[in-house]
């Protein structure tokens, strides 16, 4: 059974786009399916505070 | 003049999304300067440079967006902040859902989904990528300042589960033929590439397909997987893939030198290849490889593309001949009207890789330069604002980008150095590169023109001439039109090159010639 790795190889990319637009948007236009997630910074954009939950949960 | 400021808490935009923003906002009728950035402490700091502060802009988050608007009245500036929901709002037109907030989210959605593509800020990264590979999907990761120890534990828990993770910081890929990132519209074929440059990787697709060849796929792996820090996981993982790959038949690695421990290590795997392989490691010595190497080796980019087409096709492709009369008279042209100040070449790089390329093509002529990111045996420049003798700027470093466009998306960096540099004496040449794909500027050569028709007059008003040489990296399948970008850079006087090592030849000839020439002091 191929990997994963392979089978991105074989199939072309079906994308999960995480930051900018731009990147989701240019690979629609190459016919690549693509979601684009609306990311927002965690914990307020405090690496640290991030850093604490991630342990918490 | 009078300055607005206005907070939204809690409102994320990605850094391209507010750049194009304030570009827009800064166009209108009777705005100066307008800024629209996320709340962080570089982002605050460069807002308190150009004069923009108060008690809200201190207390604002990095979750929080900031517009700031310098207008020249406050009836100009007060219609503009009442109207500001408009330029802030997602392009209508896009296909996009925006109302997809997490990854789990976007992978129930979309199951069959074997890539991630991540360029969130740095101290994020990690762990969207992390999140990405859990749920079994290989990542693109476009984000840099992402730490090291980072980047060897997401490379090697993909390397245990039949993943990859190109990046950090990695600009470029192709992927059965669809491009992420900045890439350029290239033919399928059979040359295989795996680069620790986006850059690198945008050159050598580009000339291989010029040429008349094209590209199985082209894997980045980030800048820095070849240290002794990372020891190469993303390359071999990408190495074993395309030596089993049947689309490929000739597999061509770009970076800089690896750490020896690493290169050690790689030889015997590379070894085991059961394809050629090209190795162009730029920077390193002439005859610091044994013979013994398991791969050609390619001083540059324009070799490495060469080698990997004759590989395939049996034939070597036409090379440049700095011997043609063409050339010859080009030089000619070129070296014509200098006034006895012109001395130096200055050299303003959007692409890392191109700054670093030219440096050992211009050294391998004898010339030492200056540079903000100096190849050894160059010397580094003291202030990367401003220029000494010959000096190649990269301008694609956090000297110049902490909070601003990168010049490969907007000119507006490279044409104000272009000014600063037309204003010295001193200055003979003029080396630009221009590169087009997805996402790079739309019209980058009708961006710089004026700037350099400025230069080039400026000059002339001198008793000289201004030499402006040019390469452009992409394919007559790019967005920005390559015909046009040629054409609208050679009428502005420009001579243009099909490649950046091309460009840094002929700059090399004519430096050469400025020193030993009677002008010389």
């Amino acid at each position: 059974m191929p990997n994963k790795l392979e089978e991105l190889l074989h199939q072309g990319p079906i994308a999960v786009n995480i930051g900018v637009a731009d990147f989701a948007e240019t690979l629609q236009s190459q016919g690549v399916e693509v979601v684009h997630v609306q990311w927002t910074p965690p914990a307020g954009g405090d690496p640290e505070l991030v850093e604490l939950l991630d342990q918490l949960l | 003049m009078v300055t607005g400021v206005v907070i939204r808490k809690n409102e994320y935009h990605d850094s391209v999304f507010l750049m194009r923003v304030a570009k827009r906002l800064s166009q209108q009728k009777g705005i100066q300067q307008a800024a629209a950035l996320m709340g962080t402490q570089k982002n605050k700091a460069l807002l308190e440079e150009i004069q923009v502060r108060s008690r809200e802009i201190s207390e604002a988050t990095p979750s929080d967006l900031i517009v700031a608007v310098k207008a020249d009245s406050q009836e100009a500036l007060a219609s503009m902040l009442e109207g500001i929901d408009r330029w802030l709002t997602i392009d209508p037109g896009s296909a996009l859902r925006v109302d997809i907030r997490t990854l789990d989210e976007a992978v129930a959605m979309q199951p069959r989904s074997n890539l991630a593509v991540i360029s969130v800020p740095g101290p994020f990264a990690a762990r969207e990528a992390r999140k990405a590979l859990e749920q079994g999907l290989n990542v693109f990761l476009f984000s840099d300042n992402v730490p090291v120890e980072d980047e060897i534990s997401l490379k090697e828990y993909a390397r245990d589960h039949g993943l990859l993770v190109m990046g950090p910081d990695c600009g470029t890929a192709i992927i059965n033929g669809k491009g992420i990132g900045f890439a350029n519209a290239v033919r399928r074929g059979p040359i295989g590439v795996i680069g620790a440059s986006g850059t690198g990787i945008q050159e050598f697709t580009s000339l291989v397909h010029q040429a008349g060849g094209g590209i199985s796929q082209a894997i980045g792996i980030g800048s820095r997987d070849l240290s002794d820090a990372v020891g190469g996981i993303s390359l071999l993982t990408a190495l074993n893939t395309l030596d089993s790959d049947s689309q490929t038949e000739v597999i061509t690695i770009l970076s800089k030198p690896p750490g020896e421990r690493t290169l050690a290590g790689l030889i015997p795997k590379m070894r085991q290849c059961q394809k050629p392989l090209v190795a162009c490691f730029l920077g390193l010595k002439p005859g610091s490889l044994s013979a013994d190497a398991p791969y050609k080796t390619a001083r540059t980019l324009d070799d490495a593309a060469a080698i990997g087409i004759r590989i395939v096709t049996g034939h070597a492709p036409p090379r440049w001949d700095a011997h043609s009369p063409n050339f010859q008279k080009l030089v000619g042209r070129e070296k014509a009207n200098k006034n006895p100040a012109q001395r130096y070449l200055r050299g303003i790089f959007a692409g890392g890789t191109f700054c670093f390329q030219t440096q050992q093509i211009l050294q391998d002529a004898g010339i030492v330069v200056h540079s903000n990111a100096p190849l050894h045996g160059n010397v580094k420049l003291a202030d990367p604002m401003k220029s000494e003798e010959h000096t190649l700027v990269d301008m694609g470093t956090d000297d110049f980008t902490v909070g601003k466009p990168h010049p490969m998306i907007d000119s507006r960096l490279r044409r104000e150095r272009i000014l600063t540099e037309g204003q010295d004496p001193r200055v003979a040449i003029l080396l630009l590169d221009f590169v087009l794909g997805f996402n790079a500027s739309p019209d980058p050569a009708d961006e710089l023109v004026p700037a350099i028709q400025e230069a080039k007059a400026a000059a002339t008003d001198r008793g000289g001439s201004l030499s402006v040489v040019a390469s452009i990296c992409g394919t007559e399948g790019d967005p920005q039109n390559f015909p046009r970008q040629v054409r609208v850079l050679e009428e502005a006087g420009v001579a243009v090159f099909p490649s950046s090592a091309q460009a840094a030849q002929f700059c090399a000839l004519l430096a050469a010639g400025l020193s030993e020439g009677p002008h010389a002091e």
